[in-house]
């Protein structure tokens, strides 16, 4: 038996193309020992919600720097919770003003990052939610 | 119910937990395998391999439309990409080419990480195209990790195995991809809209030429007749010339082609006999690699560590050979 890698859908939804933190959060969590699926820019929560059933993630990371986290969270929640994801750990990072980031928890989202945020502190918490 | 009954229901949440499984060795997927080996072997495995960047990605994700659209049949993709032999991580980015086929049920694409495997694979492929094979994919597209070498491991899984190439990865063509050769089924001198697609193409061929005395006699023959014409006449010829065929995957062209030359190839293997031999092939290797691993885990569990440890000293101290040593060892053992 191989130990059970954490694997990690790192994801960019809506139209912006601010990529550059989604691609170093990728490869902070790869070298942390972790595989990481890239589906690039412009995902839609329906998107994001087929391949993380595909890949059997167990982490859906989102980098959203538009302002659209409002309205893309819920909807990949709920259609998680339509293909039986639930258990699926939800990480977000970007643009995200304090008021909603409170909001987000309440959904259910584990982690919320912004500017400057460490990578140690996302690769401690993504094994931390991960354990259980 | 098991995994295998939900799958062969064709439950998504359950074959992807199995591929899970499958892939980590857990108990759960050996047994599933063993239940659905008698529902395998009706899928059609294309192999796709090439230098990195050639395209890879971007052309699966076309023969996957052509499938889809043209054919209707239900189409499983496995993409490898190396795993970190410094952390074990990965990143796996080959579904960013792959977005056109987001949205259909009729499509399912796993990424896999090579886990410290070389060749192009990983250990668990094979296991995960059964999978798949069983769940009713018609036809089953592995992308290897773009190693630009000889990828032996895809040729023995696939039945037909497609090598593509760009222009522009050097001149020196002929040197980098020695062995190419034997894997190809077909080659695919993708990006065919950028400069110097000639050159690409005439390397290949003169490779061909010399890997194919007989295409060479066909040739002079008759001067007129392409290179790779004897491949249309294969089945007669029983001999199968591995045919070029361009392509621009960003666009869609020469994707038709390419299909049907695929189908000339699925032809000539059941015509040549050759799809029961590669099959005989890839399923002893497979029984071979099993027993290989049983031999050795009921060898860990019946040999002492210490009695190891002690011929492997007298292995360095040069007092025995390790040939001696593994007849020692094994005497009436492993019963
Ligand atoms: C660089 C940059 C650009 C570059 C982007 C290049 C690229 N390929 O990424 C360019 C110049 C193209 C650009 C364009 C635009 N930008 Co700009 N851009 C920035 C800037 C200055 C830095 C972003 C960045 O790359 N940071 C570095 C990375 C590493 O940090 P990060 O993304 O924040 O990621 C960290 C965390 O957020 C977190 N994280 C991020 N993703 C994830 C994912 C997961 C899973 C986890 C766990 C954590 C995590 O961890 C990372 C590491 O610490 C920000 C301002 C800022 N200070 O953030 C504006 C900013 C994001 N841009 C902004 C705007 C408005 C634009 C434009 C619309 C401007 C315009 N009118 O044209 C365009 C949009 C173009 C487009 N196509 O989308 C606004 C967004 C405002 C908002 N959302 O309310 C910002 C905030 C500037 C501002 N203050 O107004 N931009
Ligand atoms: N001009 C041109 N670019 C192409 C063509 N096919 C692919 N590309 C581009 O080539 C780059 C690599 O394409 P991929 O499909 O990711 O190549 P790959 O062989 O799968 O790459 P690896 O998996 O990393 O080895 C991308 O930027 C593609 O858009 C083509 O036919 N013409
Ligand atoms: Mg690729």
């Amino acid at each position: 038996m191989t130990e059970k890698k954490i694997r990690v859908l790192v994801a960019k939804p809506g139209l912006d193309g601010h990529d550059r933190g989604a691609k170093v959060v990728a490869r902070a969590l790869r070298d942390a020992g972790m595989e990481v699926i890239y589906t690039g820019l412009r995902q839609t929560p329906e998107m994001i919600a087929e391949a993380a059933l595909q890949e059997d993630v167990d982490v859906v990371g989102l980098s959203i720097l538009s302002g659209a986290h409002m309205a893309l969270t819920p909807r990949l929640l709920e259609l998680l919770k339509i293909n039986g994801q639930s258990h699926v750990k939800i990480f977000i990072g970007g643009i995200i003003p304090d008021e909603d980031l409170h909001r987000l928890k309440e959904m259910g989202v584990t982690g919320v990052y912004g500017p400057g945020a460490s990578t140690e502190d996302i690769i401690r918490d993504v094994r931390l939610a991960v354990a259980g | 119910m098991t995994y295998s009954q939900a799958v062969l229901n064709g439950d998504r949440l359950a074959l992807t937990r199995l591929l899970t499984q499958v892939e980590n060795d857990m108990p759960d997927g050996r047994a599933a395998l063993i239940e659905l080996f008698p529902h395998t072997g009706k899928a059609h495995l294309i192999g796709v391999t090439g230098s990195p960047g050639t395209g890879k990605s971007s052309l699966v994700n076309q023969l996957a439309l052509y499938y889809r659209k043209t054919e209707n049949k239900r189409v499983a993709i496995v993409a490898v990409d190396p795993s970190s032999p410094f952390t074990g991580g990965a990143v796996l980015g080959d579904r960013v080419r792959m977005r056109d086929l987001a949205g259909d049920t009729g499509v399912f694409i796993r990424s896999m990480a090579t886990r410290g495997s070389l060749g192009g694979l990983a250990q668990s492929t094979a296991n995960m195209v059964q999978v798949f094979d069983a769940a009713g994919f018609d036809v089953i597209i592995i992308e290897t990790v773009g190693a630009g070498q000889s990828e032996v491991d895809v040729a023995r899984l696939a039945h037909t195995t497609l090598v593509v190439e760009a222009p522009g990865l050097g001149d020196d063509i002929q040197a980098i991809k020695a062995g190419i050769l034997e894997i190809a089924d077909i080659l695919v001198v993708n990006k065919a809209d950028r400069p110097g697609v000639e050159n690409t193409e005439k390397a290949l061929k003169s490779m061909l030429e010399l890997a194919h005395p007989a295409a060479r006699i066909f040739q002079h023959h008759g001067s007129s007749m392409r290179i790779a014409a004897p491949a249309q006449e294969s089945s007669s010829k029983l001999t199968w010339i591995p045919p070029i065929q361009r392509t621009v995957s960003t666009e869609g062209k020469g994707i038709v082609e390419l299909t049907q030359a695929i189908a000339r190839h699925v032809a000539h293997l059941t015509q040549s006999g050759d799809w029961a031999v590669r099959e005989r092939a890839r399923l002893e290797v497979e029984l071979d690699a099993l027993i290989r691993e049983e031999l050795v885990s009921r060898f860990r569990r019946d040999v002492p560590q210490k009695q190891y440890e002690n011929m492997l000293e007298k292995i360095i101290q040069r007092e025995m050979s390790p040939g001696e040593a593994v007849k020692l060892l094994m005497n009436g053992r492993l019963k």
